[in-house]
């Protein structure tokens, strides 16, 4: 299906339904946006979850804020926007038609990624030997003894709600993550074989859409989850 | 797979390649579409299936064919099968796949292999949902609501869950697809003032699939997490709140409704101008109340949950808007009585599905502002009434237009006219059956018959056996087409390119198209419907 | 819609992304001075405002003549603040009656 019967010179990757690679280009690009908005009101389900318990349950939700590692949080923040540095470098590599800079860019940025994808095992895993894990191993009484400290109530089932939304959240950014590193091997081994010139290389450009969405969605994860009460006690 | 031979040597998108891989790795949108309607086809009928034993066991008042648990489950495979597998997918992957790229004069859509993706993760999905059926089903309704979903039912909720989440993506690429090749792909002079209105409706459709389905996605994935892990999100014993649930799921599923009704407007939109010989009134207020309806569609959705527990001051609100909603779809049903004015009808077997159409939504909607009203709607949520309500939209509309469609591109398609006379016969058959099975559901809901139990007093049988009667004669309405429309591709009349004297690019090629749809790319310089310039078909092909 | 080939310097890229590596740095020592309500406040336009330099400049939504492109960003984000919107009044007027 993909060979065309015109018998016209174009550009092999001109794909037979489009009229020329202009068309193709604005076609995929906005296809990728579209995309996004549909992530945007994916995500947006579980931020209309969280946005309504922590309201009901916010001291909890603070308590619970505290105990994940703010530091963690913060350099993971900054991976994943050194990944976007080296993405948009990337796509501007390929611009410029420099396959080399470009290869070594994606890589840098699945680097970073991975990273990225480490740090939140260890934050999970310390979340782990907390019993902060929802299930049945939940365990908050430690939040609970804090809280007495300083006479706020804590009730372990609401606390075991902001915990689950954190992995909820924090879950199905990664696995985002994941995906995009997927993508970007893919988009590294292409651009390795010099698939992609200054006049062709849309699938890098709508591959950095995407890795800036996941960076985008990190950005707002990190306050709402982390910072919601790091105030000091009084 | 049965591929139709047509006695031509042109060159057509069904003979240019045979083998069951050339269908199963097909990127051809048409090829495509077929797949679906097979597909759909199957899905449909099993959901009818359900809903023959539904109208059985309810034939008396005792609970005599099957157990309590086993009418839960009926009625939840029930509702998921139509809904999600038949009518949501229907006429936007089947009539939408074939008709978009060849009504903007395109080659094919914008991704064609996203397009066979999409058909495969239907595939996934509704295998999924097979076996969930077989294995046991699930019994909570096909809105799945918490905490009986999660915490109390043995049923196989995860699964049938996870499946719907897998056809959620389907759909989702299909409207991506439909989106951005009628905002790039269109051909030279088709504006978006000359545009078919069903195209508008598609266009109007796809925008709440991307939207919508992606909440719905998220709500199944929280609901399975809850239901495996307990986490509590939905559980009130845990801190978590049900209607939670109930909001995350009806934001996508009100608007999944008029993802359902839209297209069927839409085909109307096409056919009734046709068969009245002149051009749509009003046609840039049919187009915008498209958009009205997508967008308005979005903002009433608790009024599914009025007497669930929401804010009295919240309920207001949604009741207002969903009396708002009501006023693009009326601008709809004025257009088409407008445009039939003073035209030259006939009443072929699409048109008689499309008269057929504006009549039943037209109650179904009505029906459906009775139930905004606050007061009202405490008397006769959860009976019969709601369930009459919309079944006349869903099935009175949505499958009508849907059936109207069918038979209407049914030349492009196939190259061959189906039997007149049988078409005529079927829908008649359609009709009547169809308002004998729903319309005493209206009184039995006034009079109090709760939905989904599975017994009922006995001062409620006279109406429930009317109904049964008519679901049977409906069931005749439904197969009488399978079996015509498949004989037709046999033995049909030949069709030639245009034998409705329509308008539309779809109709200035051949029957059936070339697998690349035009010879040569259109140029646009008409505006849309110009029956007053399009000659009648010389074989006229209504007189039979 | 034609979109213009606009190669951003290297030099606007890596600013931008200075930027954005101190604006998280400010996030969150903020949230430890007690702004009361306003600690959510400020968090979030920051972020906000990190998620707009990423979407203008490094997604080039600035230098894009396609009014498509923002027509869709910016319905999504309405969209989303409908679902959130719509469903935090039922929350939060709950306790009314």
């Amino acid at each position: 299906m993909s060979d065309s019967l015109i018998a016209l010179e174009h550009p092999t990757e001109l794909q037979h339904h489009f009229a020329d690679m202009e068309q193709q280009k604005n076609t995929s690009t906005f296809g990728m946006w579209l995309f996004l908005g549909t992530e945007i009101m994916f995500f947006g389900g579980m931020f209309a979850a969280y946005l309504i318990y922590r309201r009901w349950y916010y001291n909890e939700f603070a308590l619970g804020s505290r105990s994940i590692n703010i530091w963690l949080g913060t350099i993971n923040t900054m991976v994943l926007i050194c990944s976007s540095l080296t993405v948009a470098l990337g796509v501007r590599a390929a611009q410029m038609g420099k396959r080399k800079l470009l290869v070594t860019l994606l890589l840098i940025t699945m680097v970073f990624g991975v990273a990225f994808l480490g740090i939140k095992g260890v934050e999970w895993y310390q979340k782990y030997e907390e019993h902060h894990v929802p299930g049945s191993s939940f365990n908050a009484s430690d939040l609970v003894s804090v809280g007495q400290k300083y006479g706020i109530h804590i009730n372990q089932a609401h606390s075991q709600i902001y915990f689950s939304l954190y992995f909820a959240l924090t879950g199905l950014h990664a696995l985002h993550m994941v995906v995009g590193l997927g993508i970007f091997t893919v988009l590294t081994y292409f651009a390795w074989k010099g698939k992609y010139t200054p006049e062709y290389h849309t699938p890098i450009e709508i591959g950095g859409l995407y890795w800036h969405f996941v960076d985008i969605v990190w950005i707002y994860l990190f306050p709402l989850l982390y910072l919601i009460d790091r105030k000091p006690f009084h | 797979m049965a591929t139709a031979v047509v006695t031509t040597e042109r060159e057509n998108y069904i003979n240019s390649e045979y083998g069951i891989r050339s269908w199963l790795l097909t990127t051809d949108h048409k090829r495509i579409a077929l797949l679906y309607l097979l597909s759909i086809t199957f899905f449909f009928f099993i959901g009818g299936f359900f809903a023959l034993l539904i109208r059985l066991e309810l034939l008396t008042p005792a609970g005599d064919l099957v157990q309590a648990d086993t009418y839960n489950k009926l009625f939840t495979m029930h509702g998921q099968i139509m809904v999600f597998f038949f009518l949501i997918p229907s006429i936007p992957a089947v009539l939408g796949n074939f008709l978009v790229p060849m009504m903007i004069g395109a080659k094919d859509l914008a991704f064609p292999r996203i397009n066979l993706l999409s058909w495969y993760l239907y595939i996934f999905g509704g295998c999924m949902m097979l076996h969930c059926i077989v294995t046991g089903g699930v019994d909570t309704g096909w809105t799945f609501y918490t905490p009986f979903s999660t915490a109390f039912t043995n049923t196989k909720v995860i699964e049938a869950g996870l499946s719907i989440f897998i056809v959620g993506f389907s759909s989702i690429l299909t409207g991506l697809n439909f989106v951005v090749s009628i905002h790039r792909m269109r051909a030279p002079g088709l504006t978006w003032s000359r545009l078919p209105l069903f195209l508008w409706s598609i266009y109007a459709t796809s925008i709440i699939f991307l939207l919508g389905t992606p909440v719905l996605a998220i709500t199944l994935l929280l609901l399975i997490f809850e239901r495996a892990f307990h986490l509590g999100i939905f559980d009130p014993t845990r801190g978590g709140d049900p209607l939670l649930f109930q909001h995350l799921f009806w934001f996508y599923s009100h608007p999944a409704v008029y993802i359902m009704i839209l297209p069927a407007m839409g085909v109307v939109s096409e056919i009734i101008p046709c068969f009245s010989r002149k051009r749509v009134f009003g046609y840039s207020f049919v187009a915008m109340s498209s958009i009205a309806i997508a967008v308005f569609g979005f903002l009433v959705w608790a009024h599914h949950m009025f007497v669930a527990g929401i804010s009295l001051y919240s309920a207001l609100f949604f009741s207002i808007l969903s009396y708002l909603v009501a006023v693009p779809s009326a601008v709809k049903v004025f257009n088409w009585t407008a445009t039939m004015y003073k035209g030259s009808i006939s009443f072929s077997t699409p048109m008689l599905y499309a008269l057929g159409f504006i009549g039943l939504f037209t109650i179904g909607g009505l029906t459906g502002l009775f139930l905004a009203a606050l007061g009202f709607d405490v008397h006769v949520t959860d009976t019969y009434f709601v369930i009459a309500h919309f079944h006349y939209i869903m099935v009175g509309g949505a499958v009508m237009g849907y059936l109207g469609g069918l038979h209407f591109w049914w030349p492009k398609i196939s190259g061959r006219m189906y039997p007149e006379a049988w078409g005529r016969l079927a829908a008649a058959i359609v009709f009547i059956g169809f308002n004998l099975t729903f319309f005493p559901q209206f009184i039995l809901g006034y009079m109090g018959m709760p939905r989904r139990y599975w017994q009922y007093p006995p001062e409620f049988q006279v109406l429930n056996v009317f109904s049964t009667a008519g679901s049977t004669i409906l069931a005749v309405g439904y197969l009488l087409p399978m079996i015509y429309m498949l004989w037709s591709l046999r033995y049909g009349k030949i069709a030639g390119d245009n034998p409705w004297g329509a308008a539309g690019l779809e109709w200035k090629t051949a029957s059936p198209p070339p697998t690349f749809n035009f010879d040569e790319t259109p140029e646009v310089t008409w505006e849309a419907y110009n029956y007053d310039e399009i000659p009648m078909p010389e074989e006229v092909s209504l007189e039979r | 819609m034609a979109e213009h080939e606009h190669i951003l310097s290297a030099r606007l890229y890596v600013i931008i992304w200075a930027v954005l590596m101190c604006l998280t740095v400010i996030t969150a020592g903020v949230a430890f001075i007690d702004l009361g309500p306003f600690n959510t406040v400020v968090a979030l336009v920051i972020a906000t405002f990190k998620a707009l330099l990423v979407v203008l400049i490094f997604m080039h939504v600035k230098y894009t003549s396609d009014r498509l492109t923002k027509t869709v960003i910016l319905s999504a984000l309405f969209w989303l603040m409908l679902l959130l919107g719509l469903s935090l009044m039922d929350y939060g007027t709950r306790h009314f009656v």
